[in-house]
């Protein structure tokens, strides 16, 4: 195993006889990432141990406080767990529920390029518009979806059940991402090598066996990718469809941590409060990462 | 040829107008009113473009409430912030704390050489926007006040006397009780829950909602929720949720879009609601004074206004502060307020404006109308001026939070204000230490 990988990272490798070159090749690469991350995460760092009001015409250093506040706040502490939950739900059901769409769009024959697009049209959709969507159909007194619930004798009530605003929010953020796995699923499955699949058929193996032996592990980079892609999207990217849908209520029961970081900072106006806690954001983010790469990575198939 | 000349016209016309505009001062107005009261301010400001000839006001939709005021900031920080922002009341301390980022009304008027009497405004309202130094810093615009609303054919068709709507909060649990009786899903609602069952209430009440008289004595203050009063209140909503007499709709104004529609009978919301449920209900709706406890010693009182205010921002030419003043003196004619006051619902800001309104016989041509001014037009004590507030916007979420927790059965009545006030204790000990430097 590790002298194949070793092997493969030997072929891998292009040699520039040139020093400046491959600086140059990345240049652009490093100047995205320096002004759209490395310059915008210092600003947050800068601002985490300040405290100023709105207008920013009194700064004072407060260093590690605003720290110190985060920790001090129950609530806080609180909506860490609401993050996993509504992480771990949203990844699941956001892959699985993709990955069955394009493993069906893969097998259709007929009209697949119109199935392709109708599933992919979500994603032109922007949170905010999501989460006003959904919200409407789950409205308690006249959405449609709340209506048939009510006659089926639930009654619906997500502005105070706080399973039923997460059940709306998951619901929301996993349709809003469905079109963007969706998209990287059929690819993978398009790049494996039909022989693979038809030998199989021919060795009798059914779809489901093909599918978990031939097909899944093949398309591991394909998940691993989207896991991680996945996990930054519910911590980075959901606020939107939150503040559309339940403004984290009732209660604090769906604000995760970055929909109280918008909160602080643009609702609220408190930089040096709302900077601090996207530094802890931040800090999350990069260690999932890190743990993504280091062990779950390890059983993926390239 | 044809062309030629219409070119040296267009040419002509383009000199025209530079001219005009080198001549003109022009004033940037962000505003949050969108729809009908969208085409009330454009209104205004076109009708002071038409008085004179050397300034213009252009008025901006900015968003909502908050979106604009994020963004004056956002632009203020940027150096081009507007010359005139209007600012809700939720945000007011944060204006008053910020004290280089924006221009004192009275001396905005005073450098212009126009002559400014705060006295002629109603007390309710310029007190909310008065520095304890006494000095006046944002120009009082529209303003609101709670109230109550009922559904007239509601009441009717459960057996109620539309005349007589309840007054005390005894009563409204037996209205709503008949209401539910009749088959009514929602009989009591409310928007803006924190101003309506807290905040107004506790002036209406006459007892404080924060320490320091609400804010306006000093940064130090602390709320002050968890009297039995309080406690006592918040706990007979929980009941009437648990019992379907009082349904919750959601935060901020959202209740008020079910009593328009006339699935909720009864509301406690913005008395500005008047004017969407004079055009847009199928029913009857009727105004009322907001309830209260009679055997409280003082109730009713007055209630507190909510609605917004004009800022003056700082770093401006003196030229366009001229043209600020003399805006602001269009605006405070009581004939322009009066004619503002009747057609949004918002309060006559002037006991003058009150006047007209009352000589003109619009207050028995449209019954309830006078009601959030009988409420306000007051004398108001030190405990029922209004409430002041930092970090105000975070209070509010909170105080929403808790009270989502009660409606929900989750906590007492006694645990959710007590949290609320250890958790807004935290955000006004943070404004105070940020403000104070």
């Amino acid at each position: 195993m590790q002298s194949k990988r070793q092997r493969m990272a030997v072929e891998k490798r292009v040699r520039f006889k040139s020093w400046w070159l491959p600086w140059a090749l990345i240049a652009p690469q490093m100047a995205i990432i320096l002004v759209f991350f490395f310059w915008p995460a210092a600003q947050a760092l800068y601002y985490s141990v300040q405290q100023q009001d709105a207008f920013g015409t009194n700064v004072v250093f407060v260093g590690l406080q605003n720290f110190r506040a985060l920790w001090a706040d129950e609530s806080y502490l609180a909506s860490f767990k609401t993050t996993a939950v509504f992480s771990v739900l949203v990844a699941a059901l956001g892959l699985t529920s993709s990955l069955l769409l394009a493993v069906m769009a893969d097998r259709a024959i007929k009209a697949s390029a119109l199935y392709k697009t109708l599933l992919i049209w979500p994603y032109a959709v922007a949170p905010a518009v999501a989460g006003v969507l959904w919200l409407f159909m789950f409205a308690p007194s006249i959405g449609v979806v709340s209506y048939a619930l009510r006659a089926a004798g639930l009654d619906w009530n997500h502005l105070l059940n706080g399973t039923h605003a997460m059940i709306l929010i998951v619901l929301a953020a996993v349709w809003k991402q469905i079109s963007y796995n969706f998209l990287f699923f059929l690819a993978g499955l398009q790049s494996i090598p039909k022989s693979l699949i038809e030998a199989a058929a021919i060795d009798g193996a059914g779809p489901w066996r093909r599918f978990w032996t031939v097909q899944f592990p093949l398309l591991t980079p394909t998940t691993f990718f989207l896991l991680v892609i996945n996990i930054i999207y519910v911590f980075i990217d959901t606020f939107a469809i939150i503040d559309a849908a339940t403004s984290g209520g009732p209660g604090k029961e769906t604000a995760i941590l970055v929909y109280k970081v918008f909160f602080d900072g643009f609702k609220a106006l408190d930089l040096g409060g709302s900077a601090a806690q996207s530094v802890v954001l931040m800090v999350i983010l990069v260690g999932l990462t890190v743990v993504q790469f280091r062990y779950v990575e390890k059983r993926v198939h390239y | 040829m044809y062309k030629r000349t219409r070119a040296i016209a267009v040419a002509v016309g383009c000199l025209g107008t530079v001219l005009g505009a080198q001549a003109q001062t022009e004033i940037q107005w962000w505003h949050s009113m969108s729809g009908q009261l969208g085409e009330w301010v454009n209104g205004l400001a076109a009708g002071f473009n038409a008085t004179q000839k050397d300034y213009k006001v252009v008025p901006v939709f900015k968003g909502t409430y908050p979106e604009s005021f994020a963004a004056a900031i956002a632009a203020f920080r940027a150096g081009n912030a507007p010359h005139v922002l209007q600012v809700f009341e939720v945000g007011t301390a944060s204006m008053m704390a910020a004290k280089g980022a924006i221009v004192p009304v009275d001396q905005v008027m005073k450098t212009a050489g126009v002559k400014f009497d705060a006295s002629v405004y109603v007390p309710a309202v310029s007190g909310y926007y008065t520095a304890p130094n006494g000095q006046m810093l944002s120009l009082p615009f529209n303003s609101s006040t709670t109230v109550f609303h009922y559904n007239r054919d509601a009441f009717k068709a459960a057996g109620l006397d539309p005349d007589k709507p309840p007054k005390t909060w005894p009563e409204v649990v037996g209205a709503a009780a008949r209401l539910k009786a009749s088959g009514h899903k929602c009989p009591f609602t409310t928007s803006w829950q924190s101003w309506t069952q807290l905040e107004s209430f506790s002036a209406w009440h006459n007892v404080e909602f924060a320490t320091l008289r609400n804010g306006f004595n000093g940064l130090g203050t602390r709320l002050a929720i968890t009297t039995p009063l309080h406690e006592r209140h918040i706990e007979n909503l929980a009941n009437m949720s648990q019992q379907g007499l009082f349904v919750y709709k959601g935060r901020n104004n959202s209740a008020d879009a079910t009593f328009v529609s006339g699935e909720c009978a009864m509301t406690t919301g913005s008395s500005a609601l008047y004017g969407a449920v004079k055009r847009q209900t199928k029913f009857q709706g009727g105004i009322s004074t907001l309830p209260y406890y009679p055997d409280v010693p003082g109730a009713p009182q007055n209630t507190v206004i909510g609605g917004a205010s004009l800022w003056a921002m700082a770093g401006k030419k003196p030229e366009e502060y001229k043209a600020v003043a003399a805006f602001y003196k269009y605006l405070s004619d009581p004939q322009v307020q009066a004619k503002s006051h009747q057609e949004t619902g918002y309060l006559p800001i002037t006991s003058a404006a009150f006047g007209i309104t009352e000589k003109s016989g619009f207050y028995k041509a449209n019954p309830g109308t006078d009601v959030s001014v009988t409420q306000m037009i007051r004398k108001t004590t030190d405990k029922s001026r209004g409430i002041r507030l930092g970090n105000f916007v975070q209070i509010r979420t909170i105080l929403d939070e808790e009270l989502e927790q009660v409606w929900a059965g989750k906590k007492s009545a006694k645990q959710g204000l007590e949290h609320a006030k250890k958790r807004s204790d935290v955000e006004l000990e943070k404004f105070e230490k940020a403000t104070k430097g």
